[in-house]
């Protein structure tokens, strides 16, 4: 089966995902379409990662259907994720994105020049012989961001890519996300700090408790919430 | 002169007889473990990296053959390449094929329980990124096993130690013959039963100097490896 030219839109219909005898996310049913990017937020515990994994593919529902522009089981080829705490493979920077387009079957005589391509979007072609794993956090998820990008995708999912970091390093994340945004990529980003949803989002997905609670334009969502939970968690208010 | 100054004759004049059997050591013990390493790396990934039913007692199994007793190994080898054995045939009884088999049995399952256990850990930590770049599962053994290759050298080095060190087996595989299977091992052993002991000490101080030196060698590797790239 050949993978569509892209995977959108990515489609969640009454998804169930349990882990034992907790129910991680509630009958989800969701829609994710080409534009600007779509934040998840929502309190830690809320099944934005798990949202995140299911639609990278790397989990299956326990019950309902994810499907990708209409088909189901679509290999993550057009897709590439980002997570909170990314591993970098022991070798240097460049080498982790030459991994990255071997692994995309992208042809060899391309390679340099995609590397330094993508070094430099990220602001990281001085660091690109050093070991990968010597980079600061905030460079390891730049360096992150590169390597996903280097599979070309259509869609990237980011989970929390800037929880760890300082003012100045989560300046340069958000800084590379706009950039790719204005690419064409869709990019899903899961975060809880409400500044970033403000300040990246075009549209919004409120989590609550593995339920989706509200979803919408990203400037509505903030000047008018519709939900209890959502003004709460707006108003900067202890969600439990 | 007594024992320990003829020793260090022998060392020093560079002994045909000890250089001899220094070389065979060498020889056999390195052909082992390349044999095992290319059985036992792929082996212990493929043990880590899929699930089956009874895959926690193989990995017992696989744990217990470390401590496989090298007389029985050199036992069951000899029966099997003995005249009468299923394996007569291909006459390697008495040559240093057949303590290659035996040294190869004997270092297999610890590098394959060595190399389950590192690659196992590193496919916990690397698991999420591999699935998420779509990498095969050929392309993920490659990957584990040249991202621990540090860690694999471990393995590798506990299973040179085994090897040079280990005298049951090929003695009964090898037969100790002078000039064509005598080890140092075996060397050290026989001469120490006929009283030659300048001989049997000037073996044990180069078997012990080899091993710290593979070990040294094999470290020094390691840290320049680990400086570049980790």
């Amino acid at each position: 089966m050949r993978a569509p030219p892209s995977d959108l839109p990515i489609r969640f219909d009454d998804v169930t995902v349990s882990a034992g005898a907790v129910t991680v996310l509630d009958r989800v049913s969701l829609s994710i379409h080409a534009g600007a990017p779509t934040i998840l937020i929502g309190p830690n515990g809320s099944g934005k990662t798990t949202l995140l994994r299911l639609a990278m593919g790397l989990i299956p529902p326990s019950l309902g259907r994810v499907t990708w522009d209409g088909v189901a089981q679509v290999p993550p080829i057009k897709r590439a994720i980002v997570f909170q705490r990314p591993v970098m493979l022991r070798r240097s920077a460049a080498g982790n994105i030459r991994y990255a387009l071997a692994a995309a079957h992208i042809p060899k005589e391309q390679h340099d020049a995609r590397i330094m391509e993508l070094m430099a979007l990220v602001g990281l072609l001085d660091l690109a012989f050093r070991p990968a794993r010597r980079l600061s956090g905030g460079e390891q998820q730049r360096l992150a961001l590169a390597r996903a990008l280097a599979r070309d995708p259509t869609v990237l999912f980011l989970d929390e890519p800037t929880a760890s970091l300082d003012p100045a390093s989560t300046k340069a994340v958000e800084d590379i996300v706009r950039a790719i945004a204005a690419r064409g990529i869709k990019v899903v980003m899961a975060t809880h700090d409400l500044g970033e949803a403000r300040r990246l989002a075009g549209d919004v997905v409120f989590l609550h408790r593995g339920r989706v609670v509200e979803t919408g334009d990203a400037r509505t969502f903030f000047q008018s919430p519709q939900t209890g939970e959502a003004k709460t968690f707006i108003a900067g208010e202890l969600l439990l | 002169m007594n024992s320990d100054t003829s020793a260090l004759a022998l060392i020093l004049t560079a002994d045909p007889t000890l250089l001899a059997i220094v070389r065979l050591s060498l020889l056999v013990s390195l052909s082992a473990v390349a044999v095992a390493a290319l059985i036992g790396l792929p082996l212990g990934a493929l043990i880590a990296l899929t699930r089956f039913r009874g895959r926690e007692g193989v990995i017992v199994l696989l744990n217990a053959l470390m401590g496989l007793p090298p007389v029985v190994v050199g036992l069951a080898v000899y029966l099997l390449l003995s005249r009468s054995g299923p394996l007569g045939s291909l006459g390697l009884l008495f040559t240093p094929s057949a303590m290659i088999v035996a040294q190869t049995i004997l270092v297999t399952p610890i590098i394959a329980a060595l190399a389950r256990q590192t690659i196992e850990d590193l496919w916990t930590e690397y698991r999420d990124e591999l699935t998420a770049m779509n990498v095969g599962p050929l392309a993920r053994v490659a990957t584990l096993i040249w991202d621990g290759r540090f860690s694999l050298v471990v393995a590798l080095l506990a299973g040179f130690g085994r090897a040079a060190a280990e005298v049951g087996a090929i003695i009964i595989v090898g037969g100790n013959i002078e000039g064509f299977t005598r080890t140092m091992t075996t060397a050290i052993a026989l001469e120490t039963s006929k009283g030659d002991l300048p001989l049997a000490i000037g073996l044990g101080v180069v078997l012990i100097a080899i091993v710290i030196v593979v070990n040294a060698f094999a470290w020094m590797l390691r840290r320049a490896g680990e400086r570049l790239a980790s």
